[in-house]
């Protein structure tokens, strides 16, 4: 009987070793252990053996079950795990091929670059100040020192709607706006379409962006201005950036000042960027004359201030090497998708 | 304002090279626009006599020249008509380099040549700058300029420097501004001329003309001078070249010589001929109205009383500042000339040439206002040049009526107050020296200062702080960063920000931002389909437009929405999904100012796109911007649309009033024929101020549900004409407290479904919050729901 025992265990190891899928397994499972299965018939005939040999056969006939469910186990986590592979085989997917998700849209660049600039002026606790476009001649041009008939005015080729109603040419109404309305201290920033008279070319467009700034407050010096503007470049257009101003001339702002930046594209050394100037000219700059601040009922003996504008267009074609401004308002999709 | 590097050099020092000059005049406030070098490229070309002339013997047209250069005779082939033995003219010699190449030696049909005889042409010279040479053929020098001289001194080749001179500064409308400018700059002195009149005819101006202001606010001041014996003749080379140079035109000797003291004085003249003159008197009065002066280019104008006229006894004989009269005119017959100098008000010039279309140069002038010290001063140069061209004696004495005598502006110096301004600490040494060097009188006992007469834009403590800051350096100024200030708060308003909750909304549902321009043009309503008497007719009208097309400000984006997708279109790109956020402008009743109402526009084409995309996109816009409660209308009257293919969208605003929010829809296919569109082509606009006023960023944690859901399909068959939405209104109404959602999953026609009915399919989900439902609440629900359905749609339960 031990002999049968021995047999029956070595018959049944070898089989589950070639057992090729999880039905024969089973079918092998039933076949030793189930209750007509071999092992179980063995037993059945233990009434047969001497007293003497019956705990010892028992011993090994239970040792035998034993190795026999853990040879089923293990070959049916042998089974499991051929299957698996197989699957995973066959379920090969060809990963290079394009996505699927509709992608999402882009910004364009004119947002992106103003996002930028508010950003850096949120930070410094600016606030962002907002006006119309359709503007009086008041507030774009005599509450900022231009009177009727002022030379400066032929600088700006403006668009009226009627005598006293133009389209803003810049976003300094907005400042006398908010000048009008609050006290100082007064930290703003003012994006926004102007619009000026000139035919659209590769340089131009009669309707444009603009960023301007304003801060007045007790003991502002031209200092904080050109530390303003130098933390500004920094911020648009990289670390390294440095600033150069030029004194110039505007009816609103004394002193006045052209500011340009160190060339993004060869750090001064000339190129076709800055044509091979070294430096971009990106926005003018200057402290708040005392007749804009009179007019606006701050008392210049008490309070100064700084303000400066830049062009969003160009900026953004300098940062981008765009060389069409047209480009900016054609939207071709294949030049949005860029950005 | 041009000026001639050599003209600068009569009054100041300039020892640095042109390159330093130029950034050192640029970082001082003179911006350099341009420099021309009109000796740019010429090298090596030298006067040369020919001493000999013979044919060339293989070639008519040519001749063989022997030219003398001082150092040694050359052979030279040429074939300019116009030379001849004993001519001096500039030759390039071999290795000359010229605008046009360098030369070399070279054999014309035969015959060595060492050199080229050359035209104005060939030394990028023109006729304006070199009158007197011939209009085809080798220049001829006057004179016996000495031989191997460089060409360029011979003939004066200067550099001229172009500023641009801003507003605030018409003294530097002028040489010696520039040059005072230079001085400052270089630190170099500036030279003051003593001018020397002669006064050769005698007499007295006063017993010759007399002088009479009648609006003395309009013109301060009036002076003359009379010049006897006068002789038109053309002016000198040098003055000729001078002129040229600074870009005006050579006339002859009387209209350079006035010219030429406007570009060096900056102060304008005008020459009259006094014979013409009625009653020897000079009237400056504003024009009566509908007088009439014939101006010298031939034009009658109509003068009106706002303008200012120099009259004689009788009538206008000139516009004043603007242009004379041709009653008045100097001819080469005149022989006794009246010379102006005067000091008109800017804003009369300025608007009078505006009036008449004419900007002179002299006007350009008059306009910026001018120093009242320096009529005088010009009238003299004038009459010393007069008598320097012998162009005519000048008559004793000037007739000047001056109505405003020029006073001292005093003003205080604070240099403690200038540092702490500019954030400096500038020594008052330093400013007392930059200030003097500006020809500002100071007086450090008192502390005051006093600018020159020619700097009229002087007038505050400001401007005193540019002058300083301009020559210490505005890069010398220390930067800092408000430090020290009361701090204040960077943020954004509810408005920015929901804009921004509609820009990145767009961009998550796959729209690309666009920027359009905001002009529209009054043909675009009819290719919209608009009717007449719309409202959006009625726009803002741009008065000096660039062109009728941009002489609206646009009531609507659709037409420039549907321009960029016709653009993309166009260019064979096969679809597109774009965004706008943008203003449109209405005009408003009894107001000045428009209503600017911010637009989205969405638009797009292509497989990807269609009605529900689109509605898609702004139901995701309706989520993001917390608005809850809303209802898409069929809307079948929107001309610009398709009537089966529109919708327009209404909020539940904080008034608790449902309200138009936006129209989204298929355009109608006329109109996307208009503007060669796909024809399935989708677009949306919304009135951003009301969708902000309805939204809430306020959000609310509800807790998760604990027990689960029962959900039930429910199918039901309809007429086609029955809308899905008015039946989910229905369920919902009906479906009792435990109805949790209804969603559409089907909507079927065909077999099975009788013509003109559909099949329209809901996923319905019950739940309650605080215990299991069981299949009777459903049931009962259901019911409920079914019958209502029969009894509002018609509708029939499909088994």
């Amino acid at each position: 009987m031990k002999q049968q025992l021995e047999s029956i265990q070595k018959q049944a190891m070898e089989k589950l070793a070639q057992a090729s899928d999880l039905k024969e397994l089973e079918e092998l499972k039933v076949a030793y252990l189930g209750k007509k299965g071999e092992l179980t018939q063995i037993l059945k005939g233990m009434g047969t053996l001497s007293p003497q040999e019956r705990p010892i056969i028992g011993q090994l006939a239970n040792e035998i079950r034993g190795s026999l469910e853990e040879g089923i186990l293990s070959a049916k986590n042998r089974l499991t795990r051929e299957l698996r592979n197989e699957r995973l085989k066959a379920e090969v997917i060809d990963v290079t091929m394009p996505g699927k998700m509709r992608p999402v849209g882009k910004k364009h660049p004119l947002t992106t670059v103003m996002d930028e600039m508010k950003d850096f002026f949120l930070g410094l606790g600016y606030e962002i100040a907002e006006g119309p476009e359709i503007e009086l001649d008041y507030n774009s041009f005599e509450a900022l020192n231009i009177p009727k008939n002022h030379p400066a005015r032929d600088a700006q080729d403006t668009f009226y709607i009627s005598e006293n109603v133009v389209l803003r040419p810049h976003t300094s109404p907005v400042q006398i706006r908010h000048m009008m309305s609050n006290t100082p201290p007064i930290r703003i920033i003012c994006p926004g379409r102007v619009y000026r008279s000139d035919t659209v070319d590769a340089t131009h467009s009669p309707v444009f962006h603009q960023v301007e700034g304003l801060v007045v407050d007790k003991g502002v010096t031209m200092g904080d201005l050109v530390g303003t503007l130098q933390a500004f470049a920094k911020a648009i257009f990289g670390e390294n950036s440095r600033i150069r101003l030029r004194p110039h001339h505007f009816p609103f702002t004394e002193p006045s000042a052209e500011v340009d930046v160190s060339c993004w594209g060869c750090d001064c050394s000339g190129c076709r960027i800055c044509k091979g100037e070294g430096w971009v000219e990106i926005l003018g700059a200057g402290m708040v004359h005392p007749n804009v601040l009179r007019e606006c009922k701050i008392d210049p003996d008490i309070y100064s201030g700084f303000a400066f504008g830049v062009g969003v267009e160009r900026i953004t074609m300098g940062k981008y090497g765009i060389d069409d401004m047209r480009l900016l308002f054609e939207n071709d999709v294949r030049f949005l998708k860029q950005f | 304002m041009k000026a001639p590097i050599k003209w600068l050099k009569d009054y100041v020092n300039i020892n640095v090279s042109i390159k330093e000059y130029i950034d050192a005049m640029t970082m001082s406030g003179s911006k350099v626009e341009g420099i021309e070098d009109m000796a740019g490229g010429i090298e090596n070309v030298v006067v040369g006599k020919i001493i000999s002339l013979e044919k060339h013997p293989n070639a008519d047209k040519l001749v063989v020249c022997k030219v003398d250069v001082g150092t040694e005779v050359l052979q030279v082939v040429t074939g300019a008509p116009n030379v001849k033995e004993g001519d001096y003219i500039p030759l390039a010699k071999v290795g000359a380099k010229l605008p046009g190449g360098e030369i070399k030696a070279s054999k014309l049909r035969g015959v060595e040549s060492y050199g080229m005889m050359c035209s104005i042409d060939e030394l990028n010279l023109t006729k304006d700058y070199l009158p007197d040479a011939p209009d085809d053929g080798v220049y001829i020098f006057n004179g016996t300029p000495e031989l191997g001289a460089d060409v360029k001194d011979v003939l004066d080749l200067d550099k001229v420097v172009e500023f641009e001179i801003t507003s605030n500064r018409p003294d530097c409308l002028s040489v010696i501004g520039l040059a005072r400018e230079t001085a400052a700059t270089l630190g170099q002195d500036f030279t003051e001329r003593k001018i020397t009149v002669k006064e050769e005819a005698g007499g007295d101006v006063n017993e010759l003309i007399s002088i009479e202001i009648q609006n003395p606010e309009l013109c301060s001041r009036y002076a003359a001078r009379v010049v006897k014996d006068i002789k038109i003749e053309p002016s000198p080379a040098w003055m000729q070249r001078r002129l040229a140079a600074a870009g005006m035109r050579p006339i002859n000797n009387i209209v350079d010589i006035t010219n030429y003291v406007m570009l060096e004085y900056g102060q304008p003249l005008h020459a009259f001929d006094l014979e013409k003159i009625q009653g020897s008197k000079i009237v400056v009065r504003t024009a009566k109205e509908e007088e009439v002066i014939r101006t010298l280019d031939g034009q009658d104008r109509t003068l009106d009383s706002e303008m200012l006229v120099i009259c004689d006894e009788n009538c206008p004989v000139a516009v004043a500042g603007v242009m004379g009269g041709e009653n008045s005119e100097v001819t080469d017959d005149t022989r006794v000339l009246l010379l102006e100098s005067a000091n008109f008000k800017g804003s009369s010039v300025r608007i009078t040439g505006k009036k008449m279309g004419l900007r002179s140069e002299a006007a350009i002038r008059f306009e910026k206002g001018l120093d009242i010290e320096n009529t005088i001063p010009a009238i003299n140069r004038c009459a010393e040049l007069i008598e320097l061209l012998g162009a005519g004696k000048v008559v004793k004495g000037i007739a000047d009526c001056n109505c405003k005598p020029y006073e001292e502006r005093v003003m205080k110096l604070e240099p403690d107050r200038i540092n702490s301004f500019l954030g400096t600490e500038i020594s008052l040494d330093e400013m007392v020296r930059i200030l003097n060097s500006l020809s500002f009188k100071v007086d450090t006992n008192n502390m005051t200062v006093i600018p020159p007469s020619f700097r009229n834009d002087i007038t505050q403590f400001a401007d005193l702080c540019e002058e300083v800051a301009r020559f210490y350096g505005y890069n010398n100024i220390k930067s800092s960063l408000l430090s020290g200030k009361e701090s204040t708060q960077g943020k954004k308003t509810y408005k920015q920000k929901m804009e921004d909750v509609i820009r990145y909304t767009m961009m998550s549902c796959g729209l690309n931002e666009i920027y359009t321009l905001s002009f529209a043009s009054p043909k675009v309503y009819d290719r919209i389909n608009i009717p007449e008497d719309h409202y959006l007719r009625n726009a803002v009208v741009i008065s000096n437009p660039l062109g009728e097309d941009f002489s609206l400000m646009r009531t609507t984006t659709l037409p420039d929405m549907l321009k960029v997708i016709s653009t993309n279109t166009n260019r064979n790109i096969p679809e597109a999904a774009l965004f706008e956020l943008a203003y449109v402008y209405f005009p408003v009743e009894g107001e000045i100012l428009a209503d600017e109402r911010s637009t989205l526009t969405i638009g797009m084409y292509g497989k990807t796109s269609d009605f529900f995309v689109l509605k898609g996109a702004m139901e995701e816009l309706l989520s993001a911007m917390g608005i809850k409660e809303y209802e898409f209308r069929p809307e079948q009257n929107a001309q610009s649309f398709h009537p089966g293919r529109t919708a327009k969208l209404f909020i539940r605003n904080k008034d608790n009033e449902m309200v138009y929010a936006a129209i989204l829809g298929e355009v109608h296919p006329e109109v996307a024929e208009n503007f060669e569109c796909p024809k399935r082509t989708y677009i949306a606009m919304a009135d951003v101020q009301v969708l902000i006023d309805a939204s809430s960023v306020e959000k609310q944690y509800k807790q998760l549900p604990k027990f689960p859901a029962i959900t039930r399909d429910l199918a039901v068959v309809v007429k086609d004409e029955v809308y899905v939405g008015q039946l989910m209104d229905l369920i919902e109404q009906k479906g009792g407290e435990y109805l949790e959602e209804v969603s559409l999953f089907d909507v079927y026609k065909g077999e099975q479904v009788a013509d003109s009915m559909k099949s329209v399919a809901f996923a319905l989900s019950f739940r309650a919050q605080e215990r299991t439902l069981t299949d009777e609440d459903v049931n009962i629900a259901m019911e409920r729901i079914l019958k209502n359905l029969e009894k509002t749609f018609d509708a029939q339960l499909r088994a």
